[in-house]
């Protein structure tokens, strides 16, 4: 559903399925939009004349703004719509919302919601000239946060499989961490290891081919990449843990569980941090940190799919001419 | 004889309350059978007679659970409607089912559905009313006079009862009316807002999962309470292999607890979510492969009292949204005899034994004497010729639910006509 026929990006839902090679092509295009410190922004036309719909049905700064800024940087118009506070709240269908910005004209819908699968239920009722990307739907999937993650691993450490990586923390509820693993096993990583307390590892997760671990020191011992889940505090009223206290005592990143980890480790995480609760300040700010990198790399890794899906487009518009 | 008399003449009689199987005529005096093969009276004259050669004359099915959304939720679909895509399937008696939009929970809401029944004219309807006022699980509804105006049981339908207090006192109270008491088992704390079973897949596509437990749990404290008051129960929807197994003891046990399963329960699995088919989405949600395996197994051995439909029609729109915000159910009077017959084709069960399980046997568990061709016993039959295939269309459902996960499923068997006390209610196109 994600390909045309010939294995072009159309629309951009989840990493499941996708080839080696096409999540190869994007990591490199990105690394082409990926601006160096102090230089000018990379500015292309590839989305001149083109509309971009932001539809955000759940709350976002970071995701938000990036595919607004890497939507901008490729010349797109966009529209961001908070939809949280106007259609839906008075009884509008979701299908009656995305049939309406159908007809105002555009030609790319970037979607967040709270139901898994919705970016899949878009894809499927919209126009066919329109692409959908996924920008986080329920606990299924956030594809563009794992590409940036595995594009800021790629950076650091090149080849994926010689690679430990663990992903540490609230598995059950993330679908950054579902996407992760799907891109990390995709490119062959060595191994993958998640680490949470069994009230936050779903069941059967094992057969995507991870190993778990309950405690945090043995799991990541000796490990190349360590990825830090963002804990909510919701969680604590739903009898899923005892207190934020314990959470950090048992799970948190300090400076002395770091040390287990192999000595270049990376330290990584999709934002926004909850300092003292999943990680120590000094371990978020300290040299092994990434996470402003991976920030900035997700304008490029967004203006890298954004293009590929439009050009899968452009291909058709071609042969539709054509025909 | 100057009543109305029918003749079926040379059908394929099966009855399986009996084990009568031949092909014989039957004989129909006004709104009863009068006389099967050497029992018909030997003055017996037909004003009418209706040739069955090649055809299979089958006793009425009485499905066990519908929802047919009138009073309350006009905008699905109607009365009339469903009664009559019901009898288009061979269906003659539907149980409905009390749901929040439409709780049955007192008199005038049940002799409105019979007379809407009634002015309808084809199947015929028994209403299983609501175990508690307005399905809240707090107060005990009219039971009394919910039997008085002929329910046949009372339920809680979908909905949470308060506590296992309540329940018992629920129980007993309806045990006191010998109202049978329909309850799904399904334990509300452990299943969130889920939809899908619990198990890899699920967190795959990250759907809220429904554990086993939510059944089992549930299943635990209703058998429990039953040893305590000896009230029959009724499990409706059993979806895994671990409440087969609960089941299968409770009855050895000799505990008065019959169970059904839904139909597509026999054939569904969660690998048919993976798309996020939210035409799949349904409670208690499609279980793996081995509990499908195991559902097959109870019915196979009997330990399945009967397979109904749990017909829930729906409008478009309710299907139209991400998987966990669309409405559960499948529209399924219309699927109901041909996945049960296909079962005989997989050789999980015999012929007589799959129109078993759709017609005396749930007509026992709701004291019924329909069900079954005998002699004395209402007329409602229907008529099914084994060599029609055809193939599921949506739009070619006569329910206004056009929600069936079946599309494309192709089935030989189609109901020709079918017949409720005594008058033809539905008649196929001839093509």
């Amino acid at each position: 559903m994600q390909l045309t026929a010939d294995g072009k990006l159309k629309h951009f839902l989840t990493i499941e399925g996708l080839p080696p090679l096409l999540l190869e092509e994007i990591l490199d295009r990105s690394q082409q939009f990926v601006t160096l410190p102090n230089k000018t922004q990379v500015q292309a036309p590839l989305l001149r004349g083109k509309t971009v719909m932001n539809l955000f049905f759940e709350n976002s700064t970071r995701t938000r703004t990036t595919f607004e800024l890497a939507a901008k940087r490729l010349s797109a118009d966009l529209v961001n719509l908070d939809i949280r506070n106007s259609a839906t709240t008075k009884g509008e269908s979701l299908l009656d919302t995305i049939r309406n910005l159908e007809a105002m004209g555009c030609d790319m819908f970037v979607v967040r919601h709270s139901s898994s699968g919705a970016a899949h239920f878009i894809a499927r009722y919209c126009a066919p000239h329109i692409s959908v990307i996924n920008a986080g739907d329920g606990r299924h999937a956030h594809p563009t946060q794992a590409m940036l993650d595995v594009l800021t691993i790629r950076q650091n450490k090149g080849d994926f499989t010689p690679l430990k990586v663990a992903i540490v923390g609230d598995i059950k509820h993330s679908r950054v961490a579902r996407s992760q693993i799907h891109a990390l096993s995709t490119l062959c990583t060595g191994e993958i290891r998640l680490i949470g307390p069994k009230t936050l590892m779903p069941v059967g997760i094992e057969q995507m081919g991870v190993t778990v671990y309950d405690d945090i020191e043995e799991g990541i011992n000796g490990v190349d990449v360590i990825i830090m889940l963002r804990l909510q505090h919701e969680r604590m009223n739903t009898a899923l843990l005892p207190s934020v206290r314990e959470y950090y005592a048992r799970y948190g990143l300090t400076e002395e569980r770091l040390q287990l980890a192999k000595s270049d480790a990376i330290v990584m995480h999709p934002g926004p941090v909850n300092r003292g609760v999943e990680i120590d300040s000094r371990v978020a700010d300290g040299p092994q940190s990434v996470i402003l990198q991976q920030v900035s790399n997700g304008i490029a890794v967004r203006m890298a799919i954004m293009s590929m899906v439009m050009s899968s487009q452009a291909i058709e518009d071609s042969e539709a001419s054509k025909a | 004889m100057s009543k109305k008399t029918t003749l079926i003449k040379n059908g394929r009689v099966i009855n399986p309350a009996t084990g009568l199987d031949e092909i014989t005529d039957v004989a129909i005096q006004k709104k009863k059978i009068i006389g099967i093969g050497n029992t018909i009276p030997s003055d017996f004259k037909a004003d009418k007679s209706i040739e069955a050669k090649d055809l299979w004359v089958l006793p009425g099915i009485v499905d066990l659970s519908a929802y047919l959304r009138e009073p309350g939720q006009e905008n699905k679909t109607r009365i009339p409607f469903e009664t009559y895509a019901a009898a288009s399937a061979g269906i003659t008696q539907i149980c409905c089912m009390p749901e929040t939009a439409s709780p049955l929970d007192n008199g005038a809401t049940v002799k409105l559905i019979r007379s809407k029944v009634k002015q309808a004219g084809f199947s015929q309807v028994s209403v299983i009313g609501a175990l508690t006022q307005d399905l809240k699980g707090e107060q005990l509804s009219h039971m009394g006079s919910l039997k008085y105006v002929g329910c046949v049981g009372v339920s809680q339908g979908w909905n949470s009862i308060k506590d296992l207090a309540t329940l018992r006192k629920a129980m007993e109270y309806a045990a006191t009316f010998e109202l049978p008491l329909f309850l799904h088992p399904l334990n509300h704390s452990l299943m969130m807002q889920g939809g899908m079973h619990e198990g890899a897949l699920a967190t795959r596509l990250g759907l809220q999962p429904i554990p086993v437990a939510a059944e089992t749990a549930a299943m635990a404290k209703i058998i429990a309470l039953v040893e305590e008051t000896n009230s029959p129960v009724h499990f409706c929807r059993l979806s895994t292999a671990k409440g087969i197994s609960l089941l299968k003891k409770a009855k050895e046990e000799g505990l008065p607890i019959t169970a059904d399963v839904a139909a597509h329960q026999l054939f569904l699995t969660e690998m048919d979510l993976s798309d996020y088919n939210p035409l799949c989405h349904v409670i208690p949600p499609l279980r793996s492969m081995r509990d499908r395996d195991a559902l097959r197994q109870a019915v196979s051995d009997g330990v399945i009292d009967a397979i109904c439909s749990d017909h829930q029609p729906h409008e478009v729109d309710a299907k139209l949204a991400p998987f966990e915000e669309t409405s559960a159910g499948i529209s399924a009077f219309e699927t109901l005899l041909p996945l049960t017959m296909r079962l005989v084709e997989e050789g999980v069960i015999s012929e007589s034994q799959a129109i078993g399980f759709l017609t005396h046997k749930p007509a026992a568990i709701i004291k019924a004497k329909t069900g079954r061709l005998e002699v004395g016993a209402p007329a409602n039959l229907s008529l099914f010729d084994p060599q029609q295939f055809w193939q599921v269309e949506p739009e070619k459902l006569l329910s206004h639910g056009k929600n069936t996960p079946f599309t494309g499923w192709g089935f030989s068997g189609k109901t020709m006509q079918t017949m409720v006390k005594g008058k033809i209610v539905y008649l196929a196109d001839k093509q």
